[in-house]
């Protein structure tokens, strides 16, 4: 499936995405925010429900909301805490806290890395339920034996970021949710694991014909991935287009994404739909930052992505290429954008440092932490002055990402070194004596199997050869040739 | 018990009496006279235990605290570790909280020793205890009528001279209409004054814990024990905690005292003889005591029985038999929830978590919840309009004196109109207190409410010593 609606058709979503956030302890109580613990472990009174409990706010959750305020640019406002009233299991009260029409962060906006621009409505403080499995029978909740529930994650602090409807492709929702993901991260307020269920996106999806008013839309649950986000996008608005064309009409509803299927299928209509009797939170006092509560936020707000690419973007004069860009994205994305920034300015070429850290360093993220940026840099050098070449700087780096050390002194243990220039000439030229087609092919200009000489060469040195130096050495026998004929 | 707990307290701290000796004398008339069935549950063996380390520790040289030895009955909507916590429902039997709510913890560290729960309405909802799911208490004064309620097992406790002091707690008049009933003090403070972690919501913003005591005095010694600002509880109020205990026997001359016209006019003749005695008392301690109507005060209590409920409807909504407490299996969790609420809640409790979330639905919010909170703000301006010319007021606890057991039992309207006189004080969260001032012909006893603005106890408690002092009779607690 493509992303393209029929001729005259247009696509709306709006996303709501749920984040957790990054706090040693849960919104109400002091259990610990942790993810994985033994069930039921992470519990008290409070997160509990039990009779008589009462909720304390987690000033740190403030803070990392009004973050995600600044970072979104939404005007911070006094705020309410309203009850949410339904019965879940999974739900201790029976009502959830979360705010309604006086959120903490309200009109904010999202700059895309394409320069399209997505109105970010609110962006408010609620908890997370805890989580029930169904066990035995069919493991569906209409067929299960019984269920179980767990409530660590009661009580865990969420944002919930509501876009305005302003998406209008699959792929600009896949670019809006990722660059959200890299501002929580960035900013602090989230570790951003959709896989883990620290970061969570509903899309509210409904069609037009180009130019009339919305569509009916419905809601998307059960989207775990970035990928499922956009081929649910794509199938709801492939359903719903189908739907009219053939004299239907959209009902307004909740839809569950089933990846196995790929497909939606209806959750709950409007007419089912629970009346959550929102009402003030009495037990919580209204929630008004100050002034210099606020400026204490936003300075301490670390750079965001946006900020952090065009700082990378600046290393390449301005202008860096398309594939640049990606990499630049990449690299800020998964936090790397030190490890280039500090190699160039320990003198280390932008290109190559970019390339590197993109996909050799970022390969291997988990020890990119501990990376001695200064040896990176004097290995980007060595490669760069042709000293080792591409094949070898990467193992060297490898080494150095594992292990550490001085890259000349890698490079040597490895075998790296130079080979005199006599001794290369003599395997270049035993090289291509065992190559005659492919030698022939070469001088008479046939610049393709320029690699495949260079690549045996290689495996007759073991690698140890300068690819450089090969390619020179290459160039220096045909025009020698050439100017014996 | 015929001493007050200032005495008890007192002789306990300096040895002359033991700890033991008074909780065993509290436990003694339980046992012997509690077929009033004031208590739901008697800790005899914690009590005992508890007085002997009271003991211990007096023998040691070290001060127990304020409390020290004085029995306590509490309400049994206040959570006690290990100690069955029911609300005087089935839907909560058997359950044991985890935890002591502030309170109790308060006490137990001023040297009080916890002798029983006392019965209650069902989670705090009516003015009679009739609302029990282990059946009523009966009045101590004439067991053929209503203690009040819902705070009716902890003013028979105290009224009956079990315990010189009980803990309630007050939504719309709880503590202090049982204490008019009963004939002893009830207090409803600031609401913030008193910490509400552990204990079980009724109606959150207006729910406040305080004392029954057997006098004035007693009332303010246990208020300044439990009172004082609760990380636990954000709506608890910081800053210092007004000076009560002294307050009590401050001359109250040139204070100036406004009587209720709303709280005199439509209650019943002695009820109204004895409230305009307690202000010509007061105006002959040197008080400037004047008529004002409050017009406001009639319209509370439609708010209240919107507000109260609303807020009861989505408290009680955890009772779903998943965690705790009673569960009835059916074939889903829903199912579960319904057959579960159906058999746990009794019929007061389910008529208000019924109005309550009609009040909250949509399209019936602003009509009945929102436009109840504006009456809400409205009632609160009528006191501090009134407080603007006076430093306190004057008016009944309640309508009537003491009514028959199963008098208003199948009129739910009538019932809550008893709460008339108590409600405007929870909605306004000013603190407000019921002092016994005689009796009706047949020996009931009237309550009269003194109240103050914000954090005035100290003034309260002065007017309340006062009229202590002065009432026309002084019957011992029994
Ligand atoms: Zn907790």
């Amino acid at each position: 499936m493509t992303d393209r609606l029929p001729e005259g058709w247009e696509l709306v979503v709006g996303l709501e995405v749920h984040c957790e956030l990054a706090t040693a302890t849960k919104l109400f109580c002091g259990c610990p925010n942790a993810f994985g613990e033994e069930p039921n472990t992470n519990v008290c009174p409070v997160c509990l429900g039990l009779p008589g409990s009462l909720p304390v706010l987690n000033r740190r959750a403030v803070e990392l909301a009004m973050r995600i305020g600044v970072a979104l640019r939404c005007s911070i406002e006094p705020s309410v805490f309203h009850r949410k009233n339904y019965f879940y299991p999974d739900m201790p009260k029976d009502f959830q806290i979360s705010q309604y029409d006086a959120p903490i962060n309200r009109g904010g906006r999202l700059e895309l890395p394409d320069g399209s621009v997505i109105g970010v409505e609110r962006a408010h403080l609620e908890e997370d339920t805890g989580k029930t499995t169904h066990v035995g029978g069919t493991g569906r909740i209409g067929g299960a034996d019984y269920a179980l529930v767990d409530y660590n994650r009661s009580g865990v602090p969420l944002v919930e970021i509501v876009s305005a409807p302003d998406i209008r492709s699959s792929a600009q929702a896949h670019a809006y949710a990722s660059e959200l993901r890299a501002i929580l991260v960035a900013s602090g307020a989230s570790d951003g694991r959709m896989e883990e269920g620290s970061m969570r996106v509903d899309a509210n999806v409904s069609v037009r014909r180009t130019g009339e008013p919305f569509g009916t839309r419905c809601e998307i649950k059960n989207l775990n991935s970035l990928r499922s986000l956009v081929r649910a996008i794509e199938h709801e608005a492939a359903r719903q287009v189908a739907l009219v064309q053939a004299g239907g009409t959209v009902v307004q509803e909740t839809r569950h994404w089933d990846e196995g299927e790929g497909r939606t299928l209806s959750m709950r209509s409007k007419e089912e739909a629970n009346d959550y009797r929102y009402f003030p939170e009495p037990d919580l006092v209204p929630l008004a930052p100050d002034e210099r509560w606020r400026s204490e936020v936003a300075a301490s707000l670390p750079p965001l992505p946006a900020g952090r690419r065009a700082v990378l973007a600046g290393l390449f004069g301005g202008s860096p290429t398309q594939a640049q860009l990606d990499q630049i994205r990449s690299v800020v994305t998964s936090d790397l954008d030190r490890v280039v920034a500090g190699a160039v300015a320990k003198g280390a070429p932008a290109a190559l440092a970019l390339a590197r850290t993109a996909n050799e360093v970022a390969a291997n993220a988990e020890r990119a932490a501990d990376l001695d940026l200064d040896g990176f840099s004097r290995l980007l050098l060595l490669e760069a002055g042709g000293e080792l070449g591409a094949t070898q700087a990467k193992a060297v780096l490898s080494e150095l990402l594992e292990r550490g050390g001085d890259p000349t002194a890698i490079a040597k243990s490895m075998g790296f070194e130079s080979m005199d220039e006599g001794e290369l000439r003599e395997v270049v030229a035993r090289v291509v004596a065992e190559l005659p087609e492919e030698w022939d092919k070469f001088l008479a200009g046939d610049s393709k199997v320029q690699g495949a000489l260079i690549g045996a060469v290689m495996r007759a040195t073991s690698n140890s050869a300068n690819g450089k130096a090969v390619t020179e050495e290459l160039a220096r026998m045909r025009s020698e040739a050439r100017g014996a004929s | 018990m015929s001493d007050l707990a200032l005495q008890i307290a007192a002789d306990v701290r300096a040895g002359r009496r033991s700890a033991r000796e008074v909780v065993e004398e509290s436990l003694s008339l339980i046992a012997t006279g509690d077929d009033i069935h004031a208590f739901l549950e008697v800790l005899a063996d914690e009590a005992l235990a508890r007085a002997d380390a009271i003991d211990r520790s007096v023998a040691d040289g070290e001060d127990p605290g304020p409390l020290a030895g004085v029995p306590i009955a509490l309400k049994d909507n206040l959570c006690t570790r290990g100690i069955p916590t029911t609300c005087s429902s089935r839907i909560l039997a058997g359950w044991r909280p985890p935890y002591d709510a502030t309170v109790v913890e308060r006490l137990r560290d001023a040297g009080a020793v916890l002798v029983g729960k006392t019965n209650m309405d069902e989670f705090a909802m009516g003015s009679s205890t009739e609302n029990s799911c282990s059946g009523p208490t009966l009045n101590p004064r004439d067991r053929g009528r209503v203690p009040g309620g819902s705070s009716g097992g902890s003013a028979a406790s105290v009224a009956a001279g079990f315990v010189p002091l009980a803990l309630g707690s007050d939504t719309g008049g709880s503590i202090r209409q049982p204490a008019a009933l009963c004939g002893v003090v009830g207090v409803k403070p600031t609401y913030g004054l008193v910490s509400r972690y552990g204990l079980v919501a009724f109606a959150s913003s207006l729910d406040q814990i305080g004392p029954l005591g057997a006098s004035v005095a007693d009332a303010a010694l246990c208020l300044e024990v439990i009172a004082g600002h609760d990380a636990r509880d954000t709506t608890s109020l910081e800053g210092p905690v007004p000076d009560m205990l002294a307050a009590v026997e401050r001359p109250v001359r040139g204070l100036r005292v406004g009587l209720v016209t709303e709280l005199v006019e439509g209650t019943s003749p002695e009820v109204a003889a004895r409230v305009r005695e307690s202000a010509e008392a007061l105006a002959g301690a040197g008080c400037a005591v004047e008529e004002v109507s409050i017009p406001q005060f009639r319209y509370g209590l439609s708010a209240y029985y919107l507000i109260a409920p609303a807020e009861a409807s989505s408290n009680l909504a955890r009772f779903d038999g998943v965690r705790y407490g009673l569960r009835v299996d059916a074939s889903d969790a829903e199912a579960m929830n319904v057959a579960t609420r159906t058999a746990g809640f009794g019929p007061e409790v389910k008529r208000r978590i019924m109005l309550g979330t009609y009040a909250l639905s949509a399209g019936y919010y602003d009509e009945y919840y929102a436009k109840a909170q504006r009456v809400r703000r409205w009632v609160a301006n009528g006191f501090a309009d009134a407080y603007a010319k006076f430093d306190a007021l004057l008016g009944a606890t309640t309508p009537t004196t003491a009514f028959a057991l199963g008098e208003h039992s199948e009129d739910p309207l009538a019932m809550y109109r008893s709460d008339t006189c108590t409600v405007p004080a929870n909605l306004s969260g000013d603190p407000a207190m019921s002092v016994p001032f005689g009796t009706d012909a047949g020996g009931l006893p009237v309550g009269v409410q003194v109240f103050a603005p914000a954090l005035g106890e100290d003034v309260m408690f002065a007017l309340a010593g006062a009229l202590e002092r002065s009432a026309p009779t002084k019957e011992p607690p029994r």
